[in-house]
């Protein structure tokens, strides 16, 4: 394997994830919760990537995919609660959606 | 040999740059106060992991990642972004500033234990990768996989892709029907 180990790849996948959980707990835009979110997925991904290459084994990558569909799954549910809360003029701040009702 | 080293060399130069683009883009995503700014630096941080996706010769995912995240996901993000268009009543962080600091502490907290848990369990043998075939991460193989050892996965993908339609449609038909009757939180 050409270039840095694996490891180097771990490295920057842990920072990323660490990134993504800062910007979820931070952040109170629910917009930028959900890209947040998407970091944290995508260092999960790029650690199953290079464990996938590691190994020598596709089936990480087939994790990877599966990953990348629920993400877009995610998005759409997460995109359509905030177009209807927008519809229904209610802030986009995540500390004050605490309740199910209306 | 000197070819192999230019090559190395190479690789680690590319693999400097990908991965300085990500973290940075990483960083601005959560940084910038407008969600506008945040997902265009989201599309350059999808953009620099499908090069690290290259590099571990994952080129069928990295094609993925590019038209179906930095395509098709961020159109929507950007659409729903200009939709709502400025809000200037969503403050970037808010609420006492403990909170704020126990978010630093938990997102570090969990960045030292994905350190720990790996360099515990798998630090032996991170350093000797397997070889591989040029065929590992070709679309070939990934069918193959697809459609014999994780049929079910395949599926149920498919199943998840259809529940999170129907939900869309729904929470869109639902906002648009009942707007005037429900009362706002």
């Amino acid at each position: 394997m050409m270039g840095p180990g694996v490891a180097w790849y771990l490295a920057v996948s842990g920072f990323l994830f660490g990134t993504g959980a800062l910007g979820v707990l931070l952040r109170r835009n629910p917009l930028i919760v959900l890209l947040s979110l998407e970091i944290m997925l995508n260092g999960a991904n790029l650690a199953l990537i290079g464990f996938a290459r590691n190994l020598g084994d596709g089936s990480g990558q087939i994790f990877a995919l599966a990953v990348m569909a629920v993400a877009a799954s995610e998005v759409v549910v997460g995109l359509g609660l905030v177009v209807a809360l927008n519809r229904k003029r209610v802030t986009l701040d995540v500390d004050r959606l605490n309740t199910l009702r209306g | 040999m000197l070819v192999a080293t230019v090559g190395n060399v190479l690789v680690w130069a590319v693999w400097v740059g990908a991965a300085f683009a990500c973290l940075g883009s990483g960083i601005a995503v959560v940084s910038f106060s407008n969600p506008f700014y945040s997902a265009l630096a989201l599309i350059g941080n999808l953009g620099s992991l499908a090069v690290l996706y290259l590099l571990l010769s994952a080129e069928f995912v990295a094609a993925a990642q590019v038209l179906v995240y930095a395509g098709a996901v961020m159109v929507m993000f950007l659409f729903v972004i200009a939709y709502i268009g400025p809000r200037s009543d969503s403050p970037w962080m808010g609420g006492p500033s403990w909170q704020a600091a126990g978010a630093v502490l938990a997102a570090g907290a969990l960045l030292v234990e994905i350190v720990v848990v790996i360099g515990l369990k798998a630090s032996g043998q991170l350093a000797n990768s397997e070889k591989i075939t040029s065929a590992f991460g070709s679309p070939a193989e990934i069918g193959r996989l697809f459609l014999t050892d994780h049929l079910l996965a395949f599926e149920i993908t498919s199943i998840v892709l259809l529940v999170a339609a129907v939900g869309g449609v729904i929470l869109g038909a639902h906002a648009r029907g009942g707007a005037e009757e429900v009362p706002p939180l």
